[in-house]
């Protein structure tokens, strides 16, 4: 796994680069779709939006330099695939778990109070 | 990241109100949201349906681990396992934890969420994935408050 971290140390990363990078609706999307785990060419990426392949690299040279994604060299062509630990490090997941909780024992507080 | 989620909470009723709230099924239902087909028993499945706005077509299902009266509820499920076409059930489960402990205004209930950090990344991206408009709106008031910051 050591290696696989290698390609996204490049720039320094902090978390507001990393909130800069997905504060844009063009590039959520792209990250959506490396969501799979499955790593994607920049045609692939392309493919069903409306977005020219220029965008999408554009948006690709931003979200590699915050590390959430980080590009692959296979043959001839690059690919891209999702780094996920810098979004791990906003913490979104457990935030929105957290949340149902507190709201789930407001629920509860409710419930038993009344 | 933390493998854990901890709450506590004040609550203004005897331990033996609360216990009945988190065990018994209906009253757990209630302010759950979920409809459960029977009563919870330790080591075997509780299943249901959601009935929060928005997610009804969620089946719940959790394996009630321990129920020591009016001490210690827990169970095993699978968090944000709301895609009906994905099955979960390889997945390692998260383990909910609700301890009840009595206090002069009535009970300190507390809850810890645990295991999260034995899940597949792509589905501790779930989250992200399911809301991605929610979320991008949330990235942004993080970005701008930290655009304010000095």
């Amino acid at each position: 796994m050591s290696d696989k971290r290698h390609s996204r140390l490049d720039a320094p990363r902090t978390p507001a680069s990393v909130f800069a990078a997905l504060g844009d609706e063009t590039r959520l999307s792209v990250l959506t779709k490396l969501c799979n785990g499955v790593p994607q060419s920049i045609s692939r990426l392309t493919a069903g939006t409306n977005l020219s392949r220029q965008a999408v690299t554009k948006h690709l040279r931003v979200l590699t330099n915050a590390g959430v994604v980080r590009s692959l060299r296979v043959g001839r062509e690059s690919l891209f695939e999702l780094e996920p630990q810098p979004i791990e490090e906003v913490r979104d997941y457990l935030d929105q778990i957290s949340k149902q909780w507190d709201d789930a024992l407001a629920r509860l507080k409710a419930h038993v109070e009344e | 990241m933390s493998d854990r989620i901890e709450k506590t909470i004040e609550l203004k009723a005897p331990v033996s109100r609360v216990w009945r709230a988190l065990t018994d099924h209906h009253e757990f239902g209630t302010w759950f949201r979920v409809r459960l087909d029977g009563p919870f028993v330790p080591g075997q499945v509780s299943r249901g349906q959601i009935t929060y706005p928005g997610y009804e077509q969620v089946q719940w299902e959790a394996v009630v681990q321990k129920m020591e009266p009016e001490r210690l509820f827990s169970f095993t499920w699978h968090p944000y396992a709301i895609d009906p076409n994905q099955d979960y059930s390889g997945e390692p489960p998260t383990l909910a934890e609700f301890t009840l402990q009595s206090i002069p205004m009535g009970t300190l209930l507390r809850v810890v969420e645990s295991g999260f950090d034995r899940l597949p990344s792509n589905r501790r991206l779930e989250a992200f994935r399911m809301n991605d408009s929610g979320w991008s709106q949330q990235i942004l008031n993080v970005e701008r408050h930290v655009g304010q910051a000095p």
